[in-house]
């Protein structure tokens, strides 16, 4: 019996259908699924077209890019068809990272900036040994010795001839301001607020019920209240409670106001993640002898504060926004730099550029947060969280 | 092998600050102690500083002339009204601006945290660039912005912008018909009550009817045709009493009507867009929560996707919506204290700001001010613990 060699070819397969596949199919897909959505597609498209050409046109198109002038605006004004006068933006640009701190120093401010970012690097490169320690330390560190730079040293009596152009001359908090500021006042409340945060959390979490009566109230105290009325009392209650004589810097008592108040937030944040670790983590952690404050810095807290990093991260951009609101209690952060530009008398009805402008920036800074955030998620993500 | 067995034998006596309960107590002490005596230092000093500067304490100013005029007042108010009445005004203008901002915002959150959902990638991907763009924005920058952008580019009043013939945008405000009520219009309102009462026995009946038979009865459209119908009968038969007062111009500005001052315009407009784009991230996360199984069960019973969203997905979705939802509205409230920046009228620019200013009464002031905000924000948190809990899956 011979055995017939069967050979088994098969036919090249068939193209997918022209329509699930491909642009059209995608297209098919995602716009045009059905008679509705087709509709829905079709009015946003109108309606994208009627909105997005004019701010294209106002951007970029139309826009006055070179010069630098107010005049060379005023004069495209009955050319172009108002376009936003950017060259504003680029005269005011200085005004708005420095506000306004002294021109020759600004320089000051600048170093400040390189030596974070220099302290800051290493946080970032994965083959730094202590990198946790080291991070804890420049964080602590940075804003100390920026403040230190943005101050100086030297205070003259100002009838010396140094007291104006000395190199490290005292600059008092009244002149800091723009983006620097900004950044000081983030820098130093996302440093304060989270040790304090946490203490809270824990305070509130605690078995003495003094302890956790007492943070409780101070909790919703703040969480209670908006933070304008909290800017307003550092503003003008705080120098009532202090005695006679002792007086707080502006920038010191807003710096207050701000942590306190993030400070608050992020108790409620880490109390979450508290609440998500077993129980059996905290008995282990008892039975092993941990003390009371090694088994939360070794095992509860690590645990929970990775849970909740997408609330601290956004607690922390809630406080970037929220240090706008020193612009109201008269200090010049990158807002209040902005808005101090827009009433320049020279520059007189270019404020929508000027907030587009921060809008932007803002909205890089922000965004860019919690992109990194969810990427950090991703990266301390053991698979343990239930 | 002996076993030695201890027994009756008393635990080992520990020292006092190795005793946790002991320990305990010490520790709440001493920071209740600490408390206390950081309490009254700062009393004391503050004493001692209104002393020194005399200013009487007490809330007697708030019985005093004002002095100021308001640009916004909901109930009647004049310079030489008190400050008390001049701090209703403010608390007033603060409700006014939260209940228009927190309905609104609501209504636009919804519709973006659903399109956010859509599965059309254009609606989709407009609702994601709307919440990210919103969300990353101050909102001191965005009131800043619309504000500015109603001042200067918007026409004056002779090149209002016109909606419909009756609404009209111009740089003073926004001016909108007002109702005129006239005698015998306290018969619609009576109508409007009885129809809502009768809507209500109605729901019940139906309720009740369901269950026994199973038997279904349009209890919603019923009832909204009961209320719109019966109030409109009510004011057909009573020769209708009110009408609308239209704006118009006269000469340089309008007249009549009823005008949104361009600061309420504003802030309202930018409290909403910011924090629709929150609420629009709840609505999304509560309904993707919801698992994917319960759409599936429902469609196995033979529901359609209409009934079996109203009926299955949205009720187990609210649970998870609501709390952040009201917590939301909290926020809108508190954030409508940025109206300071502005010179929109509320409760902390004319309490705290122009009254404090005025009076010196600094520690008064900013106690109202805050405790104001504070009881609304516990009262809602009580309600919110007690709504939870109430509608918590009541699992075995």
């Amino acid at each position: 019996m011979s055995i017939a060699t069967v050979s088994f070819e098969p036919k090249p397969s068939l193209p997918p259908p022209v329509a699930t596949a491909g642009l059209l199919g995608w297209l098919r897909a995602n716009l045009f699924s059905s008679w509705l959505n087709a509709a829905f597609t079709l009015a946003t498209l109108y309606l994208l077209w009627r909105v997005l050409p004019p701010i294209f046109d106002w951007m970029i198109a139309e826009a006055v890019w070179v010069g630098d002038k107010t005049e060379e605006c005023k004069n495209a004004d009955e050319t172009r068809k108002g376009g936003a006068c950017w060259i504003y933006v680029r005269a005011r640009v200085s005004g708005f990272m420095y506000g306004l701190y002294p021109y020759d120093l600004r320089w000051r401010v600048d170093l400040a900036g390189a030596v974070a970012l220099a302290l800051m690097v290493p946080v970032f490169i994965k083959a730094m040994p202590y990198r946790a320690i080291y991070g804890l330390a420049a964080i602590l560190l940075v804003p100390a010795l920026a403040s230190l730079l943005f101050y100086g040293w030297y205070d003259f009596p100002p009838n010396v001839p140094e007291a104006q152009t000395h190199p490290w001359r005292v600059v008092e908090t009244a002149k800091w301001g723009g983006l620097s500021l900004t950044l000081l006042i983030a820098w130093v409340g996302i440093g304060a607020s989270l040790p304090i945060g946490v203490v809270l959390a824990l305070g509130r979490r605690s078995k003495m019920p003094i302890v956790s009566a007492l943070c409780v109230g101070f909790i919703e105290l703040w969480r209670g209240v908006p933070l304008i009325t909290v800017m307003f009392m550092s503003s003008v209650m705080l120098p009532l409670f202090l005695p006679e004589g002792v007086t707080f810097d502006k920038l010191l008592r807003a710096l207050i106001g701000v942590t306190l108040f993030s400070a608050a937030y992020l108790a409620e944040v880490v109390r979450g993640g508290l609440q998500a670790i077993p129980r059996g983590q905290f008995e282990a952690a008892s039975a092993l002898g941990l003390s009371y404050p090694k088994s939360m810095a070794l095992i509860v807290l690590p645990q929970a504060l990775k849970i909740v990093i997408p609330g601290i991260v956004n607690s922390f951009i809630g406080l970037f926004k929220d240090t706008t609101l020193v612009a109201i209690i008269g200090m010049y952060d990158f807002l209040g730099a902005v808005a101090l530009g827009n009433a320049d008398p020279k520059w007189l009805g270019y404020a929508v550029e000027g907030y587009v402008f921060a809008a932007l920036f803002y909205f890089v800074f922000c965004f860019s947060m919690s992109r990194y955030s969810l990427a950090l998620e991703r990266k301390l993500n053991t698979g343990h969280k239930r | 092998m002996a076993v030695e067995v201890r027994g009756g034998a008393a635990p080992p006596s520990v020292a006092v600050w190795n005793d946790p309960r002991a320990r305990a107590i010490i520790f709440q002490a001493l920071a209740l102690a600490a408390v206390v005596a950081f309490g009254l230092y700062i009393f004391n000093n503050t004493y001692t500083n209104l002393e020194k500067r005399g200013i009487a304490s007490g809330f007697a100013f708030l019985g005093s002339t004002a002095g100021f005029g308001i640009i916004m007042h909901l109930i009647p108010y004049a310079e030489d009204s008190s400050y008390g009445v001049a701090m209703l005004v403010g608390l007033l203008n603060t409700l006014a601006v939260a209940a228009v901002g927190i309905v609104l915002a609501t209504v636009l959150g919804f519709v973006v945290g659903i399109a956010r959902l859509s599965r059309n990638w254009l609606i989709s991907r407009i609702a994601y660039v709307y919440i990210e763009s919103m969300r990353n924005v101050p909102l001191l920058l965005q009131i800043f912005f619309w504000y500015q952008l109603l001042g200067k580019s918007v026409p004056g009043p002779k090149q209002s912008i016109v909606f419909l013939d009756i609404f009209f945008l111009n740089n003073r405000g926004f001016y909108t018909p007002a109702p005129v009520f006239e005698e015998g219009f306290w018969e619609i309102v009576v109508g409007f009550v009885v129809a809502c009462i009768g809507s209500f026995y109605l729901s019940r009946w139906s309720r009740r009817r369901q269950e026994a038979t199973g038997q279904q009865f349009p209890v919603f459209l019923t009832s909204l045709g009961l209320i719109v119908v019966l109030p409109l009968l009510v004011a057909l038969v009573a020769g209708m009493p009110f009408h609308w007062d239209y704006p118009s111009l006269q000469g340089f500005n309008f007249t009549g009507g009823m005008v949104l001052i361009p600061e309420f315009v504003s802030l309202t407009f930018a409290l909403v867009v910011y924090t629709a784009a929150y609420i629009g991230e709840i609505v999304r996360s509560g309904i993707v929560a919801v698992s994917h199984g319960q759409t599936e069960a429902a469609y196995s019973l033979g529901l359609r996707p209409g009934p079996t969203l109203r009926l299955v997905v949205i009720p187990q979705a609210m649970r998870i919506i609501i709390p952040p939802l009201t917590s939301q509205f909290l926020n809108l409230t508190k954030n409508s204290s940025l109206a300071t920046a502005i010179a929109y009228p509320d409760l902390v620019a004319v309490f705290a700001g122009t009254i404090l200013n005025q009076t010196g009464q600094a520690v008064e002031c900013m106690a109202i001010t805050m405790a104001i905000y504070l009881t609304t924000s516990l009262l809602t948190s009580m309600f919110m613990n007690w709504f939870n809990a109430s509608v918590a899956l009541k699992e075995r």
